[in-house]
């Protein structure tokens, strides 16, 4: 079955309030909980601010580390889910279900090559 | 890829291009397979037509041809799933597929090439090569860009359309509205280009507005119970009956209320009302179906002065609660002008926000002139030419600014 990377691209800046952020944790594990009674769950996480990230790039023989975003940006990936779905259409239905439930915009992108 | 062209096959070309590419696309799971199966046919229909004579069914001829064609290659180059999948095709040769079958993989392909996921442009560049059967040079002419560019861009297109899984596939029921709304803006866009060219010395690419009526005409054949359906067919014939009038011998612009009606198309007038007035029985309007009866009334008037605004501005009410827009407040604006003259216009266009578009100022400007205020139509039609990018709107919006009294 063909995987799809759903990604939550989340304004960078402080969390929202508990009162807004309680309901939105609320319908997001709904959906999670769909997803895996629909066996199209893989895997989902959660991420650290981008202020958090570190970078590390080859330099010759030697590596470069950097404080990251890797990406200046206003927005960046703030979490993730992988889940199986039969075609495009499909993984755009769980993508518009995340979109709903977190209120922030879902890229849905293709895995080549699942497990490697 | 060779593109297949000789005057013996060209006909057949253009008529079953996108039928052989839409079944052969079912059958091997792969445009670009099925397109190259589909060229490989018609290359050997070069080479058999002329001494053997033209197929009693030329079209079925080249999807049967398409399919063996396909399992040559597949077993040729006979990957372990290649073979499989050839004899999956070989065990069921079959006739080649009846019309109802044909139509619904037509339907899946239309849908495919004008899915949500793909940028607009690349809509319209997909529709007219695999549903339209244009070859890629015709479509890099027809929106005057690099060949190079417009293969480049296709090729991106299949290959999101393979990586991404975009369905072939007709859109569920629930779907359907949405996606339907995609398809006709492809259409629409086709045509809209065509009849007034964003860019360019020609006000009208003949070339394009053809194949819009052709889609449109294919798409109102494969759905022929969708009254938004009828509605754009309706407004692209009607529009096009006025094609000839339209244009000057000298190339340029001429507006609607100066045209030589007796130039007009009649069967294309006769057709377009007919679909119409189908579309009022039906009682379900949408914005195709008012913008088509807007251009039924105006065809409907012997004369400019003959024209029943009062009929076109009640449509434009109704057009403007469907799709609140500027474009439509604006065109909205040019019949209150005719029914509660231009002053009462003038406020309505004033209140419009409408950036980088040479219509708003154009609207304003002639306003302005027919109220006599002639320095601020100058202005305006000053701003207008500033905006439009067409030589033959340009011309005509100069002409007029050098007719105000007085104007510098």
């Amino acid at each position: 079955m063909p995987q799809y990377l759903l990604s939550l691209i989340q304004p960078d800046g402080p969390m929202p309030a508990p009162e807004v952020l309680g309901p939105i944790m609320r319908d997001v594990a709904a959906v999670t909980e769909r997803m895996h009674a629909a066996g199209a769950w893989v895997f989902s996480a959660g991420l650290h601010p981008a202020e958090t990230a570190t970078v590390v790039r080859p330099a010759g023989e030697d590596f470069l580390v950097t404080d990251g975003p890797y990406v200046e940006a206003k927005e960046h990936v703030g979490g993730f889910t992988i889940v199986e779905a039969e075609d495009l259409d499909a993984a755009l239905a769980w993508g518009r279900e995340v979109a709903r439930a977190t209120t922030l915009p879902v890229e849905v992108r293709p895995v080549a090559s699942p497990g490697v | 890829m060779p593109d297949v062209r000789t005057p013996d096959v060209e006909a057949v070309f253009r008529e079953s291009y996108g039928r052989a590419v839409a079944v052969l696309t079912r059958l091997l799971g792969d445009i670009d397979a099925a397109e190259e199966a589909v060229q490989d046919a018609f290359l050997t229909a070069v080479q058999r037509w002329p001494a053997d004579g033209v197929p009693p069914s030329p079209a079925g001829w080249i999807v049967t041809t398409a399919r063996n064609r396909a399992v040559d290659r597949l077993r040729r180059e006979s990957t372990r799933t290649d073979r499989y999948r050839a004899a999956a095709l070989l065990a069921d040769p079959g006739p080649p597929p009846g019309e109802g079958a044909v139509r619904d993989d037509r339907l899946r392909m239309l849908f495919t090439c004008c899915h949500p996921a793909l940028a607009p442009a690349t809509r319209v560049a997909l529709t007219l090569r695999l549903v339209g059967g244009l070859s890629t040079a015709e479509i890099a002419h027809a929106f005057l860009v690099p060949e190079a560019t417009m293969a480049q861009r296709l090729v991106r297109a299949k290959t999101k359309i393979r990586d991404a899984r975009i369905p072939y596939r007709v859109p569920a029921e629930a779907d359907l509205p949405d996606r339907l709304a995609g398809v006709l803006a492809v259409v629409y866009l086709v045509y809209a280009e065509g009849h007034t060219a964003s860019a360019g010395d020609r006000l009208v690419r003949t070339d394009l507005c053809a194949e819009a009526v052709r889609l449109a005409r294919e798409v109102a054949g494969l759905m022929p119970d969708e009254p938004e359906v009828l509605g754009l067919l309706a407004l692209v014939l009607l529009s096009e009956s006025r094609r000839a009038a339209r244009v000057a011998p000298d190339g340029s612009l001429v507006p609607l209320p100066e045209q030589d009606r007796s130039r007009w198309d009649a069967d294309l007038i006769a057709e377009g009302q007919e679909l119409v007035r189908r579309c009022l029985r039906r009682g379900a309007p949408g914005p195709y179906q008012v913008q088509a009866a807007i251009q039924a009334v105006h065809s409907d008037a012997a004369t400019a002065a003959d024209t029943d605004w009062r009929q076109v501005l009640a449509l434009y009410d109704h057009l403007l609660a469907l799709t609140p827009s500027p474009v439509v407040a604006l065109n909205r604006a040019v019949a209150v002008a005719e029914v509660d003259g231009p002053a009462v216009a003038l406020a309505l266009v004033d209140a419009l926000d409408l950036p980088r578009s040479h219509l708003l100022p154009a609207v304003r400007a002639d306003l302005l002139r027919r109220l006599g205020r002639d320095a601020e139509a100058a202005e305006a039609y000053d701003a207008a030419l500033a905006l439009a990018g067409n030589a033959r709107e340009r011309a005509f919006l100069e002409r007029r600014r050098a007719e105000l009294a007085g104007a510098g």
